[in-house]
């Protein structure tokens, strides 16, 4: 193949990536911004999601499409009921103190890899696609599942941000961001719309979970690069800044799959690393993001 | 501060010493290697203790000051063929620079932000290691020779492959670490570190520069924790890349967090703890993380002040 058909695929698997991971950090990133937590478990929630997507989709018989769409359905449910719990019984005793809920949030890293390796395994497993349409292009055929995660996640997307900024809970949500004492004071039950943001965020990262399975397997492991790249793009985009989250994320989707097409994928993320990490000692508030009051 | 009995203190310390010392004679072969693999990590988390404890800043990355001591002495020995004494100094040596750069960078920020930036610095200290397989033996690590991990002093030779030299080598320099610490926090220097913890924003509206002291701790704490990686690489003959991963920035935070943070002899009993924890239970499961995991949730909600810090609490006021 010639440089440019080369790169087209790059940039293809690139936007893939970008969409999954846009919608991942949308999670950590309401979560951060509402609640002023740091959830060192949310990559585990995006392993949770493919792990019961697999578990779901191979206990239905029939069409893949319909395992795949009742998987889309369960497992973001069940992840988010998992994350309810987790809020309710440990975060809110912890009073959302800063340091305490990553210590927590680490515990339950640990607690949630365990129990998936003890009862799902270290294989990693496929979960059929619901349809198997090739796009031909010139040079290469490509896949239309691929690119229809990208619309699903656009989609999602733009719900997402019709709810927080037209609907009343939007606004709920964003009064508790803003200042959670005087929100209290109006009559907002604080608590509840933690308990809401922590589940809806852990939420988010199954429903990406759950595409981007058929295309990679699920794994009991696969939590952790979602995870990096989450806070990379969090950091990058800006804390509470659902433009600059879906903007970072095409960024570092884009150059993590055309980088790591051209060069090692491990200096890649060497690079990657380390450039979040100074934007975040020079530049705290991001690139796109305001300074926090 | 609570002054009023350094004679009880350093009696306890010198006791503990003198303890672990009998302990040598006592402890059956299995238990022997245990604990000098024990006291060697105690020594990580009384590094990292010196900053999470004392100053209070939770560094999500002291994997990579341990593991600089370890591949800082490890690589010198396996590629340069240097012996034990200067490999050892050579990783300490690269723990405290590698401390000095972070700590520059890394202390512009604080709170969450230090916590992510020293794991990413970490992480990519961890890929680093990765990358250059060709010298660091990558993921599989690299074996260092028994012939290689022997200190010729004049005549006679140390064999740090022999059991209870081993054990008494890791001894000194828990004992070593231990009463520094002990030195340090009792120092005017310690209770400038304890005034930054409780209130920075006075503490530099007294005079002291916040800033020059934590850098001091940061590179205090990351030269303990070479040394204990560089100890970890000579006594045990190996070193790999897991020491760097992120489960060992974790695990020293546990062990602090379990024997009671900012106090001198909670990451021994943290540590000594969870040890004996994981090797009772891998008994019955192979849920290693799973205990690790739900320790850490118990903790944070139960007995955020740890072992230590509850006795301390309840019974001993003047436990340092």
């Amino acid at each position: 193949m010639h440089f440019g058909p080369h790169l087209l695929l790059a940039a293809l698997e690139g936007l893939v990536t970008s969409a999954v991971l846009a919608l991942t950090a949308l999670g950590l990133s309401l979560v951060f911004g509402v609640m002023r937590i740091v959830n060192v478990a949310h990559g585990e929630f995006f392993m949770l999601g493919a792990v019961l997507a697999w578990a779901v989709s191979t206990a239905i018989s029939g069409h893949p499409a319909v395992g795949f769409v009742t998987a889309l359905v369960i497992a973001p449910l069940l992840v988010g009921l998992v994350a309810f719990l987790a809020e309710w019984l440990v975060l809110r005793r912890l009073n959302y103190n800063p340091e305490s809920t990553i210590v927590a949030t680490i515990g339950m890293l640990y607690i949630i890899q365990q129990l998936a390796l003890t009862f799902y395994g270290p294989e990693a497993r496929p979960v059929e696609p619901p349809f198997s349409y090739r796009m031909l292009l010139p040079w290469f055929g490509y896949s239309g599942y691929k690119l229809s995660v990208v619309v699903a996640s656009a989609i999602l997307l733009v719900i997402t941000w019709l709810v927080l900024t037209r609907t009343k809970i939007g606004l709920i949500m964003r009064a508790t961001q803003y200042d959670r004492e005087t929100a209290q004071a109006f009559g907002i039950p604080v608590e509840r719309v933690y308990a809401g943001v922590f589940a809806i965020g852990a939420m988010l990262a199954a429903i990406a979970a759950v595409l981007i399975v058929p295309i990679s397997q699920a794994h009991y492991l696969m939590g952790q690069d979602p995870l990096l790249l989450s806070f990379i793009v969090v950091i990058i985009g800006g804390l509470g800044s659902l433009r600059g989250t879906v903007v970072a994320a095409i960024l570092i989707g884009l150059s993590d799959g055309i980088v790591s097409m051209f060069f090692s994928p491990t200096l890649a993320k060497i690079i990657a690393t380390l450039v979040v990490a100074m934007v975040l000692v020079f530049r705290p508030q991001g690139l796109f993001g305001t300074a926090p009051r | 501060m609570r002054d009023a009995s350094p004679a009880k203190t350093y009696a306890l310390h010198i006791g503990v010493i003198a303890l672990l010392f009998a302990l040598n004679f006592v402890l059956p072969d299995y238990h022997q290697g245990l604990f000098a693999r024990i006291m060697a990590l105690a020594v990580f988390a009384m590094g990292y203790n010196l900053l999470f404890g004392y100053v209070g800043l939770l560094s999500l990355g002291h994997a990579m000051f341990f593991s600089a001591g370890l591949y800082g002495a490890g690589l010198t020995v396996y590629h340069l063929g240097w012996g034990v004494p200067e490999a050892f100094l050579a990783g300490v040596a690269c723990g405290a620079l590698l401390a000095l750069v972070i700590g520059l960078l890394a202390l512009r920020t604080s709170g969450v932000a230090f916590m992510i930036v020293t794991m990413m610095f970490a992480q990519v200290f961890y890929l680093l290691i990765l990358y250059f397989a060709a010298w660091t033996g990558g993921d599989q690590g690299l074996v260092i020779q028994q012939a290689s991990r022997v200190i010729a002093i004049g005549g006679a030779s140390l064999d740090l492959t022999d059991p209870t030299v081993r054990y008494m080598s890791a001894l000194a320099l828990f004992s070593v670490v231990l009463l520094i610490t002990l030195a340090l926090v009792r120092s005017r220097f310690g209770r400038v570190l304890v005034a930054i913890r409780e209130n920075e924003e006075r503490t530099k509206m007294l005079g002291y520069d916040t800033v020059a002291n934590k850098l001091i701790a940061v590179v205090a704490s990351g030269a303990i924790c070479a040394a204990s990686g560089a100890a970890y690489a000579l006594l045990f003959g190996y070193v790999g890349s897991n020491f760097a991963s992120i489960q060992y920035s974790i695990l020293p935070l546990l062990w602090v967090l379990l024997g009671g943070a900012a106090t001198t002899l909670g990451p021994l009993i943290g540590t000594l703890f969870m040890y004996y924890v994981t090797d009772i239970t891998s008994g019955f499961t192979s849920a290693y993380l799973l205990i690790v995991g739900v320790a850490l949730i118990l903790l944070v909600l139960f007995a955020p002040k740890g072992i230590m810090g509850s006795i301390r609490e309840r019974w001993l006021g003047w436990l340092p």
